[in-house]
């Protein structure tokens, strides 16, 4: 009989407290991220049901989705406040650390858990937001859950959990100069579509997976719930365990011998066998950019708009119908002729600091181009920025006339002040392509930090290599 | 929690694939810390002409006449894919919504539905299609103890559901209260583990921030 034990596989098993009898479980959680958006209602259900927060140190805090980019001292939007103040309040009221908007550390949760070493190999991490895959990157089983989950691992520490289908990715490969973990996953999604992982945990595998750092790892594994897959994950090797050691709460001394022992054997057996099995060559790899309202709506950037009339599936051909008339394009129009209004450079998906030095490296003594209204850069944290400061990023940004913003989700979601107009377009390093997602009306093509920086400068979408 | 037994109502066609939780709530319309006061901006962006006005687009099915009190959805596969704003399943129970027929879900957004006591249906492409041929005056039927949508002309339709979720929502649980019921044995594997992996549990108070905090 095969034992052999994938990583998806010894990660439940690590965590199961109960197994239920139709292949459920109950999963032991351990770190519990909030915001602001989606936990006041999780609070509200706790105190009506007379319940207390099972353990108050496996959460923690931090605004992102509503707060300001700009002036931080004030936020203007009365609902956002509310929103802001209602998490400090329950954070004071429940005991559990925030990371409040004046703090340092402040930031996009998903850059902050892993940045602070609150996120560390091989634990479960949950949050009221569907991005948490992205700290699968650590070897970890993460999550995105709804505000009733929220409530429930508040009083409970465990989620009631369907075992997932296995898929694994394998990158293989050398990833050619200018090409990114971004570009990696536009791809897998343009593969498979949307829900082409739906039901699936997704490991990334292959040598091109392993050449990456953690951060472009981080990238992969975020994008993983837009390729249907509810959590992504990477197992645990060196490079992991380079980036944790040292951070504010990893572990030191013994402990980090005790932890370092276990966190090596997180990785899938040799002849783990998956439900699912997907390959891809990423030598050949283009630079990605999506045409439509959908990430998997995807080409190279060499492509040129599709045509519906060559979609041989009627509900897929109206979709690309329908994607066209918002974006306002027309089949056969080559990507690298599209012209932007607006660049976007952020988000929990490409925010951090490797993202910004790619960025600038673009720019450098380069001029945002005229037809190019707003190019904004906003930071993953309070960190982030500051790590970037130091190393002179923001002059780079700031001579080039970009603007620099503070750390937040920003126009990733078109909730807060940073919101496209009808009709705009815009290069954007963020995670969705969806109708309305950054505004109404607003048309978004999805692109790595490198192509986000080159539309910039060139007021189209075009090749960052040239 | 709210029950769900037998539904009988009137059932929309919206059988557009992929339609993602931005579309069924985009997040500027929800902006509020409570769960009501959503209904407004169910599919804002495509039931209004003006949204700041909700000057209705009579175009989009929901504002047709014939489809007034719609409380069956009919929708394509990969439906509530994106976000996992439970805001979306708070503005659709409080439009009416109680069932949702895809071929489909995306995977929060299904459980999402099953805490709002709204039915997530999982039926063939080809069945939903049928289904949505039918749509009229006639209400269409809902039949969780069964396990059977039944069409305005009386054909049945079977679908499956894990049997925990379907317990639930028959029973109207609450899963934090069923959980709490076990919280001796989450204690005890809480008490092994902390023996295990001590790092995993950190004190309570946040340190203060430190000036030269390792960011990459």
């Amino acid at each position: 009989m095969n034992n052999a034990r994938t990583l998806y596989d010894k990660l439940w098993d690590e965590h199961l407290v109960r197994a239920g009898a139709d292949g459920s479980g109950l999963i032991y959680i351990d770190r519990h991220l909030l915001h602001e958006v989606t936990s006041a209602q999780a609070f509200e259900g706790l105190v009506q049901a007379r319940r207390k927060v099972w353990r108050i140190d496996a959460n923690l805090a931090v605004p992102d989705h509503n707060v300001p980019t700009t002036d931080r001292s004030r936020i203007d939007d009365p609902l956002a406040r509310l929103q802001v103040q209602t998490l400090d309040a329950n954070c004071s009221r429940h005991g559990i650390s925030e990371y409040t908007l004046d703090d340092p550390r402040q930031g996009i949760v998903h850059v902050v858990g892993p940045e602070q070493g609150i996120t560390l190999p091989g634990m479960t991490v949950v949050c009221g937001d569907s991005h948490t895959s992205t700290h699968g990157a650590l070897g970890c089983l993460a999550l995105g859950i709804g505000t009733s989950e929220v409530e429930h691992v508040l009083a409970t520490q465990t989620l009631l959990l369907t075992k997932a289908r296995t898929m694994r990715v394998r990158f293989h490969g050398t990833l050619p100069a200018g090409v990114s973990a971004k570009d990696m996953a536009l791809a897998l999604i343009g593969r498979i579509g949307t829900a082409g992982a739906t039901g699936h945990a997704i490991e990334f595998s292959g040598d091109a997976t392993r050449a990456l750092s953690m951060e472009a790892r981080m990238t992969l594994c975020n994008m993983a719930i837009e390729a249907g897959a509810r959590s992504g994950m990477v197992a645990v090797d060196e490079t992991t365990l380079a980036y944790v050691k040292g951070r504010n709460h990893a572990p030191v001394g013994a402990a980090w011998d005790q932890a370092c022992t276990w966190w090596r054997t997180l990785h899938s057996d040799a002849g783990a066998s998956f439900d699912a099995e997907v390959a891809i060559d990423v030598a050949t790899l283009e630079p990605q950019v999506t045409w439509g309202t959908s990430p998997e709506m995807v080409l190279g950037i060499s492509g040129v708009v599709p045509d519906p009339a060559s979609q041989p599936d009627p509900i897929r051909r109206d979709a690309w119908c329908q994607a066209l008339a918002y974006m306002g394009l027309e089949p056969g129009t080559r990507l690298t002729d599209i012209a932007v209004d607006k660049v976007f450079i952020g988000s929990c998906t490409n925010s951090r600091i490797e993202d910004l030095r790619t960025a600038a490296a673009v720019i450098r003594g380069r001029q945002r181009a005229p037809g190019v209204q707003l190019a904004l850069v906003v930071p993953g944290s309070g960190l982030v920025k500051r790590q970037a400061e130091a190393e002179g990023l923001h002059r780079v940004f700031i001579d080039a006339g970009f603007e620099w913003r503070e750390p937040g989700c920003s126009m990733c979601l078109g909730m807060n002040a940073d919101s496209l107009g009808p009709g705009e377009r815009c290069a954007s390093t963020s995670n969705r392509n969806f109708e309305g997602r950054q505004g109404h009306g607003a048309r978004t093509h999805l692109v790595s930090p490198a192509m986000a920086a080159a539309a910039a400068v060139t007021g189209r979408l075009c090749d960052p290599r040239h | 929690m709210e029950t769900f037994v037998v539904h009988q109502g009137v059932a929309a066609p919206l059988l557009r694939a992929n339609i993602d939780t931005d579309a069924i709530i985009p997040s500027r319309e929800m902006k509020f810390v409570s769960k009501t006061g959503l209904a407004g901006g169910l599919f804002a962006g495509w039931r209004y002409l003006d949204a700041a006005a909700r000057t209705p687009d009579p175009a989009f099915v929901l504002n047709q006449p014939e489809f007034a009190g719609t409380s069956i959805l009919l929708v394509g596969a990969n439906f509530g894919c994106g976000s996992s704003r439970e805001h979306a399943v708070w503005a659709l129970r409080e439009y009416g919504i109680r069932a949702i027929v895809a071929p489909s879900f995306g995977a929060i957004f299904q459980s999402n539905c099953m805490r709002n006591g709204i039915l997530p249906v999982v039926l063939a492409e080809a069945e939903v299609a049928l289904l949505a041929q039918q749509v009229g005056p006639q209400p269409m039927t809902v039949d969780l103890q069964r396990q059977v949508v039944l069409s305005a002309n009386g054909q049945a339709f079977r679908f499956e559901i894990a049997p925990a979720q379907r317990e639930m929502l028959l029973e109207g649980l609450d899963p934090v209260a069923l959980t709490l019921r076990l919280d001796a044995q989450i204690t005890a594997f809480q008490t092994r583990d902390r023996a295990q992996r001590p790092w995993i549990y950190l004190a309570p108070a946040a340190p203060a921030p430190t000036a030269h905090s390792k960011t990459a």
